[in-house]
């Protein structure tokens, strides 16, 4: 039987959630706070993930980068390639909130969408 | 000069949050100042998540929390005046201007303050050595690579552990920088767990705690930063200076209310929190005068700052149609054991809504405490929890049937 202590970052509430295993199994999770804390542990130890926020360059905005966001999780490992695909990226404003900005990034099936509105640059 | 129902200063979360609740408790004219191009206040720069856990039970980023408010305030008849600078403040009045109106001379039945917090800077913080570039406060280096699209270095060390900084570490990694280390000068980090979990251990980044700078290398641009541990009175210790080179020092060291202001207008300020002493409507000491968010006090959480914001909001509606009738004594708020501070630190309305929240934080890291209310020697309520740490406010609501034989003094403590 081997411990594993995972940090929930879900919520500010920072649960130390505990994981028991023998062999891959999961035997017990405890002292999390809600069931959120449970997925956290058990994805922490299968399969990390985590939302990448980032910015890409944009055409004739009001600001030079606009701020985007995963709709949904990306395996930790592939945060970093995900950063070097959106740096090739450059969308064109007026961009609103949730516009799609790439689809299916590295065929994880998630979507970067855009996390603000961008307006054009009129001067 | 322009009568307005309420003038709330700061199109930040809290500035949002206020203005749309004095609208929809009923005041009329609510004008909301802002001195940026945009509203969102610090926000638009936050692109990070966790935002909006509480109010929207959703993970959003800073920009897509602003931007819900922002849509609600566009919606109503609130009149927003961005580029506009409010230069002086009393009671009932506002003088401001911007490029287009020019001066504006602002008769207000209730003021709202709004204004936040700044980052505490080199100077505050005395380190010795040379004055070269590349030295930036963590959001200004945030403002730099979220929104202007700049890098402000490559290879960076960060003073202090604040979420900003701990937030700081993570970005510049992920934009291909090098981040040498976390130095903070305490025993504990000065950030939120989760942001020690996904920011520093996630990209390997080591935390030094007990650690400080002692001296900055570069005539022209940061070449090197002395570290150095410190003892228990937070003294250098000499043999562990070492030397590490980089081109960039970030700090992460502590936020101040932003209240020249508040001070303009005599509003009574409470040394501790570093903003104004306000009540359980976040009314100052001046009559319609009120504040709410990182000016009365700097907040771990966003969440917390609209839920003060809409607090002031009702109260300030409230006021102009006067409703609220005061307690002919009101009741003074003290922290007692391992207590910093309490908000409000007064309560003087007569009924207050049906709950009332506490917001404190503790002195020391306890584990196994209970957090008691009383009122002189006569427990009121108590709370067990498993653990207190000074980063983490401790949000304290209480059904106000728990003070109904409240004295005229409240202490609220940490009891082992």
């Amino acid at each position: 039987m081997k411990k594993h202590r995972f940090v929930c970052i879900d919520c500010p509430l920072s649960c130390e959630v505990a994981l028991t295993e023998e062999d891959g199994k999961i035997l017990e999770i405890k002292n999390n706070r809600c069931k959120k804390g449970e997925e956290y542990a058990i994805a922490e130890f299968t399969n990390p993930v985590r939302i990448l926020t980032t910015t890409v360059r944009v055409e004739g905005g009001i600001l030079p980068v606009v701020p985007v966001r995963s709709k949904g999780h990306i395996p930790k490992k592939l945060i970093r390639e995900c950063m070097r695909e959106l740096a090739k990226v450059e969308a064109n404003a007026p961009i609103k909130c949730g516009d799609m900005i790439y689809e299916n990034v590295l065929n994880t099936g998630i979507y970067i969408v855009s996390s603000r509105d961008l307006q054009e640059d009129e001067a | 000069m322009i009568d307005v129902d309420v003038a709330v200063i700061g199109g930040g979360p809290a500035g949002l949050a206020a203005a749309l609740s004095a609208y929809r408790n009923g005041a009329k004219n609510v004008w909301l100042l802002e001195r940026n191009p945009e509203l969102g206040g610090i926000l638009p720069q936050c692109i990070h998540d966790g935002f909006g856990n509480f109010i929207f039970k959703e993970m959003l980023t800073g920009p897509e929390y602003a931007q819900r408010y922002i849509d609600e305030v566009k919606k109503t008849g609130i009149t927003v005046k961005l580029n506009t600078m409010v230069l002086e403040m009393g009671p009932e009045r506002l003088i401001a201007v911007n490029p287009k109106d020019g001066l504006l001379d602002i008769k207000a039945k209730a003021i709202i303050l709004a204004m936040g917090c700044r980052e505490r800077t080199r100077p505050q913080i005395l380190i010795p050595g040379y004055r070269p570039a590349g030295i930036y406060t963590a959001g200004v280096a945030q403002r730099y690579i979220n929104m202007e699209g700049v890098m402000p270095g490559k290879k960076v060390v960060i003073l202090g552990s604040g979420d900003v900084g701990l937030i700081m570490a993570r970005r510049f990694t992920l934009e291909g920088a090098k981040v040498e280390g976390v130095y903070e000068i305490m025993s504990n980090p000065g950030g939120l767990t989760r942001n020690i979990v996904q920011c520093l251990n996630d990209y390997d980044i080591p935390l030094h705690l007990s650690h400080t700078i002692v001296n900055i290398k570069g005539k022209k641009r940061v070449e090197e930063v002395t570290v150095a541990q410190v003892d228990s009175q937070m003294t250098p210790i000499k043999s562990t200076k070492r030397d590490i080179s980089c081109d960039t020092l970030l700090l992460s060291v502590g936020l101040i209310p932003e209240n020249e202001l508040s001070k303009m207008a005599d509003v009574a300020m409470d040394p501790i929190t570093g903003g104004p002493v306000v009540d359980e409507a976040m009314e100052t000491s001046v009559s319609g005068i009120f504040a709410c968010g990182n000016v009365a006090h700097v907040h771990d959480l966003v969440d917390d700052v609209s839920k003060a914001g809409e607090t002031a909001g009702k109260g300030a509606a409230e006021h102009i149609s006067d409703k609220i009738k005061k307690r002919k004594v009101p009741v003074i708020v003290k922290g007692g054991r391992n207590i910093r501070y309490v908000v409000p630190q007064i309560i003087r309305n007569e009924d207050f809504d049906k709950r009332i929240t506490f917001y404190l934080r503790v002195n020391d890291v306890e584990e196994d405490v209970k957090l008691v209310l009383l009122s002189g020697e006569k427990l009121l309520y108590k709370r067990k929890e498993n653990v207190v740490k000074p980063p983490e406010m401790v949000r304290l609501t209480l059904l106000s049937k728990f003070l109904e034989n409240v004295g005229n003094e409240l202490t609220i403590e940490a009891q082992k």
